[in-house]
């Protein structure tokens, strides 16, 4: 009993340290002088716009990551391919790779002096320094946790239903959307919270790729990094706690809409 | 509608799973696919299903060649070991699944689901998931659902496999009952030689991939082709290069025209029957089936010599 005591309050006093303090910190000194200098720190034109990209890219990404996801994790699982392994494998390098790595990689391709990047150039699209070359950077860094969180549900659930349902009648299309994707449905908002998650917090590949151009291409968490450096610690903090809510909000929201009948 | 396989074989890696199977099942019969697991009788209903594709020989539904194509163009309904039933769906849901992908009117597939229902005594159960029913309404669940779509033929994978003895032996006698009122064509795979009696008309006795013999459950029994069938559909006793049945074996207390002794080691009562557990003066054991009357006219006693004579054997080549 004593023993149990002790680890729960080790637990406890870990969690409040590394992650309970510093949140609430950020909080407090958020709203430290009032929910007006809060709301001013945000509203400013230069922290608005941050976040609105900041969500922009978001939209994008995760909507893509989670398609693209899906549909790796059927081949994955229901699918034989020859180089299966080496693409299992390749979907976990951007949790390996550093983001400042994957910016330098996409400049590299991209740049002016890239390989594909006088192309685009030549076509009109500016893709570096830009919101095409942010949307590929969030895109690959988010990439690996839609597939990470199906590929176990698909496994466990095997293909049985999949096989009833086509001898019932059902064609592809159909088993999916009745069949699999209602079985593996909380596997994939999982895999979209966390690449949520991970967009919205994204810093070095962004940092590298956009260019860091105040109102144009900065992100919140750039703008926090920016403003910070700045002196301007109350357009820091009111940006962070901004962050912060919108990642309570999606998990909060998770848990509402689970269904009664997988908690009963 | 009738089945007919011809040719088939299937290979998984190196291992031969079904080794040029020709097979003819008629319209309106029930057939079991018996044999030992690695038989490939699982396997050969698979093809018939489409859930797997043959390496060479061809599959025909009511006369229509159909190795090539997808399950859900065959008209058959499928009936899983460990039911495949979707979790995520009510039973009526899960009975509707068929019509609704065929897109049948609501009012239509409502009327059918409600037959079904009774058909599979499962009404009440309708709003229920999949997860608060029993094994046995599980896979009543999944006969109803693979019987909405009216399917030409039906298949059964090893249908009650996964249940107690007690609720398998009700659901093959009504399995039989079913049969004998919708006369759909059905092949049932079953590792048990007591459920292929019972239920089938035409058993396809298979080893290692080949069918060693189709017929029915008296012929199996009666006129076994080989040893593999002799020893697999009811009980032998091995003397010599000779089988026999082991109740076609006298016992007698003084010695007969070509009787041999053999010393009684143990005497097992099951009720009705009783099993007389013996050794030959060679060392062999050999064991007899006797009716509890038969025993006790004998008095036998363990360690007593008897003498003991086979009525029929058989020897295969």
């Amino acid at each position: 009993m004593r023993s149990k005591l002790s680890l729960r309050l080790v637990a406890l006093c870990y969690l409040a340290v590394v992650l309970v303090g510093p949140v609430v910190m950020v909080f407090y000194r958020a709203f430290e002088s009032g929910v007006g200098d809060f709301w001013r720190a945000i509203s400013d034109g230069q922290a608005a716009h941050a976040l609105w990209l900041t969500v922009l890219i978001a939209l994008i990404a995760v909507p893509l990551n989670t398609i693209f996801g899906v549909a790796l994790s059927l081949a994955i699982v229901r699918r034989k391919f020859p180089g299966k392994g080496l693409v299992n494998a390749f979907v976990d390098l951007p949790l390996a790779l550093s983001p400042v790595v994957v910016g330098l990689a996409l400049l590299l391709l991209y740049g002016r002096q890239g390989w594909l990047g006088p192309w685009f150039l030549d076509h009109g699209v500016q893709v570096v320094y830009a919101l095409p070359a942010m949307v590929l950077a969030t895109i690959f860094v988010s990439l690996p946790f839609v597939v990470r969180e199906v590929v176990p549900v698909l496994r466990e659930i095997g293909d049985e239903q999949e096989q009833a349902a086509s001898t019932l009648g059902a064609n592809g299309w159909q088993t999916f959307r009745r069949i699999t994707l209602p079985a593996i449905r909380w596997g994939v908002a999982y895999g979209v919270v966390l690449t949520a998650a991970r967009s919205l917090g994204e810093f070095g590949a962004v940092n590298v790729v956009s260019g860091r151009i105040q109102g144009k291409t900065e992100t919140a968490t750039l703008y926090i990094d920016a403003a910070y450096l700045d002196f301007n610690q109350k357009g820091a903090y009111a940006v962070s706690v901004v962050l912060a809510l919108i990642s309570v909000v999606i998990l909060v929201a998770m848990s509402i809409f689970k269904p009664k009948e997988e908690t009963a | 509608m009738s089945i007919t396989v011809r040719n088939v074989g299937k290979r998984f890696g190196s291992f031969v799973a079904l080794d040029n199977i020709n097979l003819e099942v008629e319209t309106g019969s029930l057939t079991a696919l018996l044999g030992p697991s690695g038989s490939g009788k699982s396997t050969l209903l698979r093809c018939i299903a489409g859930l797997e594709t043959p390496d060479e020989g061809e599959i025909l539904i009511s006369g229509e060649d159909v190795t090539e194509s997808a399950p859900q163009k065959r008209g058959v309904g499928f009936v899983f070991q460990h039911y495949a039933a979707f979790k995520h769906m009510t039973v009526a849901k899960n009975i509707a699944f068929g019509l609704e992908v065929r897109k049948r009117p609501q009012e239509e597939i409502d009327k059918r689901v409600e037959e079904l229902l009774e058909l599979v005594q499962l009404q009440g159960l309708a709003k229920r998931f999949p997860a608060q029913l029993s094994g046995g309404q599980r896979q009543r669940m999944g006969l109803a659902r693979a019987l909405a779509v009216d399917p030409e033929v039906l298949l059964l994978d090893e249908p009650f496999g996964a249940l107690d003895a007690r609720v398998r032996k009700e659901l093959r006698a009504w399995l039989r009952r079913l049969h004998d009122g919708t006369h759909t064509t059905t092949v049932i795979v079953t590792h048990d030689q007591e459920e292929a009696m019972e239920v089938a008309d035409q058993i396809v006795l298979m080893n290692k991939g080949r069918i060693e013999q189709i017929g029915g459950p008296r012929d199996l029994y009666e006129h076994p082709a080989t040893e593999f069938v002799m020893t697999f559909v009811g009980e032998a006793n091995r003397v010599g290069g000779n089988y026999v049945r082991p109740h076609d074996i006298s016992l007698s207390l003084l010695p007969v025209d070509g009787s041999e002794e053999a010393m009684v080691e143990r005497l097992v009562h099951l009720g009705f029957e009783v099993r007389v557990e013996l050794v030959r003066h060679d060392g062999n054991a050999l064991w007899v089936q006797m009716t509890r009357d038969e025993a006790d006219q004998l008095e036998l006693e363990p360690r007593q010599i008897v003498n003991v004579v086979a009525r029929h054997s058989r020897t295969f080549g």
